[in-house]
């Protein structure tokens, strides 16, 4: 579960988020549309506490140790192993070695990564980069996702086979709350239980999914942007 | 009446001040017997020093109370502050060799005032250095204060290290007559310029501080 | 506190085995050191200066020019893939990020003087055998002390622009203190005078260890934070 609630924001003299207040319960992927310099990474960034609002709060149940992040940016150390970067992030956030160890296992069998384990992450390809991202991300099960624009850079077989594993991790079934930040509508939609779109920091719709297609978000988002 | 003019105003009268000091250094306080009439930049020179390192001392208070407030007043303050802090440095650091090289025939010596007040000086052009290289004003202004408060807990170190290298290296004191062996006449000059120093200083922040105000996008 | 020095040590191994993946962080802080020494004895004239007078300045110059290029890779790691951001989303306390980079700076650079320290004796033909555990000693007390500061400064540069410019102008006033210290006591004991000489120095430097170390790790959030 995870709020924002009055958030403001400023970066010197502009405002780059202005009275976003929302609730997102477990087992919900919001997708957040929005262009560019709307606010989606800031409003990532407050509610991963990275950044802390000018005014009102955000936050997510469980604080920082609840929170899986995932950007373009794969936060892994290149001259690491995939084995080493988890063994690393898993310690740091407390999962303790036993645990830590079947869990590395079993995410990079979830990930299709076995073979990769023992690789330097410089050596990997993009999509199995952001691959070994999320293995990054899930290594200590949070039960928030926050995902900023990862697929960037991704071609088209590799940016479908990551939207695959986020539906499996962000699925109902695993009761996380997960928000996606994207530009690519098609995807986004495909994930998503609710939308939402932020223009010029501030919220302009929030809504559940319910049945409509991509086709049809992509037109209101237009509508809305314009 | 806006705090520029104020500024503007406080300035005026240091400087009036200042021509007063001059007068009376140079018309109406005695010649020094051993060193003649190049001595009286002393009257310039101590209160600069003085100057400096109340410059100094602010930016470290104000440094403080910015990470304690988080009042961007504070961290306007502290910049203004330096600034003027600087300039004062610069004054200090130029009449030492114009007083050391008549009376030493050198231009630099390493005394205690001038070494510290160097430092005082390099210290503060990393801080503004620091300030024009950081374009968002709320990270200039936290980063500064963290150098702020750094530089201000290395003074004492300074001149502890000034203080224990010249027992190893007795340095002249000639350049450092002590304010209460001062004749009246001489100390009541030397006061004078303190005090007027000090108005100078108060002038020159507030119009800086004024100024800073103005444009706070760019700080 | 124990979670701290626990989580520091991770990010400690974690740096340290990355360094040595890499090596050339190492392999140039150690050639530098050996061109520095080289160029110092062909700089002097040895019939007018005997080495015994430069030799200490020397030694402490050379040390502190490799400690200020060593502290400019500190958090550049870091800056690779956005692991920077990783970390201070984690629930790891930030004093443990700056404890683990300064234990693993401080494991660079002392690395770096062990090696420098015989090269050192050997160019100038200075024997230091018989001061080594006081020598070693006080080279430790002087180097926690550069190290403590800079690795706070270098987190401080490393959003600024000419970061490997600014770090030095920035860094070099608050290392004269301990360079004068070290400089002096590495006098007494290579002309064999009794230390009580310099009981002075040497508390300023246990003092500046103190001081710096206790106020780097109190406004090292503050830096890192937003």
């Amino acid at each position: 579960m995870l709020w924002a609630d009055g958030v403001r924001h400023r970066f010197g003299g502009v405002p780059a988020l202005d009275d976003v207040s929302f609730t997102l319960p477990a087992g919900h992927t919001l997708a957040l549309f929005g262009p560019n310099g709307s606010g989606k990474t800031t409003l990532l960034k407050v509610l991963a506490g990275l950044i802390k609002p000018s005014l009102g709060h955000a936050g997510v149940q469980g604080g920082r140790g609840a929170i899986g992040w995932i950007g373009h940016q794969s936060l892994l150390y290149g001259q690491l192993t995939v084995r080493e970067n988890l063994r690393f992030w898993g310690s740091l956030y407390r999962v303790r070695t036993p645990v830590l160890d079947a869990r590395i296992a079993s995410l990079t069998a979830r990930v299709d990564l076995r073979e990769q384990l023992d690789r330097r992450v410089g050596t990997l390809s993009r999509g199995q980069t952001q691959r070994a991202a999320i293995a990054r991300a899930l290594i200590h099960d949070p039960s928030v996702l926050l995902l900023d624009e990862p697929f960037t850079g991704l071609d088209r077989v590799a940016a479908s086979q990551l939207t695959a594993l986020v539906k499996e991790f962000a699925g109902a079934g695993e009761g996380r709350a997960t928000i996606l930040v994207t530009h690519n509508v098609e995807e986004g939609t495909e994930l998503a239980t609710d939308v939402a779109v932020l223009k010029t920091g501030r919220l302009v719709e929030f809504m559940p999914r319910n049945a409509r297609t991509a086709g049809q978000i992509g037109a209101r988002y237009r509508e809305l942007v314009s | 009446m806006t705090l520029k003019t104020r500024g503007r105003a406080i300035t005026l009268l240091g400087l009036v001040f200042l021509a007063g000091v001059y007068v009376r250094a140079i018309w109406f306080t005695p010649v020094e017997r051993l060193q003649g009439g190049a001595q009286k930049i002393f009257y310039v020179h101590v209160p600069a020093a003085w100057s400096t390192m109340l410059a100094f001392s602010l930016v470290g208070l104000a440094s403080i109370l910015y990470l304690l407030m988080k009042d961007e007043r504070y961290d306007r303050f502290a910049a203004a502050s330096a600034e003027v802090g600087t300039v004062f440095a610069c004054v200090m650091l130029t009449t030492g060799p114009l007083w050391a090289k008549p009376i030493w025939g050198t231009w630099w010596t390493w005394d205690a005032r001038l070494t510290s007040t160097l430092f005082l000086f390099f210290l503060f052009i990393g801080y503004l250095l620091l300030r024009g290289a950081i374009p968002e004003a709320g990270t200039r202004a936290r980063y500064s204060a963290v150098l702020g408060i750094f530089g201000a807990a290395l003074v004492p170190f300074i001149h502890l290290t000034v203080y224990l290298f010249r027992t190893l290296h007795p340095q002249p004191i000639v350049l450092k007559p002590s304010a209460p062996s001062l004749p009246g006449d001489m100390l009541a000059t030397l006061l004078f310029s303190f005090f007027t120093f000090t108005i100078l200083y108060v002038g020159f922040v507030t119009q800086r501080y004024a100024l800073g105000r103005g444009d706070s996008h760019v700080g | 506190m124990g979670e701290i020095l626990r989580d520091a040590w991770v990010l400690a191994r974690k740096d340290l085995a990355l360094e040595l993946r890499t090596k050339t962080g190492l392999a140039s802080a150690l050639v530098f050191t050996a061109l520095v020494l080289t160029v110092f004895n062909f700089g002097r004239d040895p019939t007018a200066v005997a080495a015994l007078d430069l030799a200490p300045s020397i030694l402490w110059v050379t040390f502190t020019f490799a400690a200020v290029l060593s502290l400019n890779r500190a958090f550049q790691l870091e800056l690779e893939n956005q692991a920077l951001d990783g970390l201070l989303v984690s629930p790891v306390d930030r004093r443990a990020l700056y404890l683990g980079k300064l234990f693993a700076n401080l494991c660079f650079v002392g690395f770096v003087e062990a090696v420098g320290l015989p090269l050192f004796a050997l160019f100038f033909n200075i024997s230091i055998v018989h001061v080594l555990p006081p020598l070693a000693a006080l080279i430790a007390v002087a180097t926690i002390g550069f190290v403590a500061v800079g690795t706070l400064l270098s987190a401080l540069v490393i959003r600024v622009r000419f970061a490997e410019l600014m770090l030095p102008v920035l860094l070099l006033p608050f290392f004269i203190p301990p360079l004068v210290g070290a400089v002096q006591v590495t006098a007494r004991l290579f002309s064999g005078r009794p230390l009580s000489e310099v009981s002075g120095w040497l508390r300023l430097l246990l003092a500046y260890d103190l001081v710096f170390v206790s106020l780097a790790t109190l406004l090292f959030p503050t830096t890192v934070d937003e």
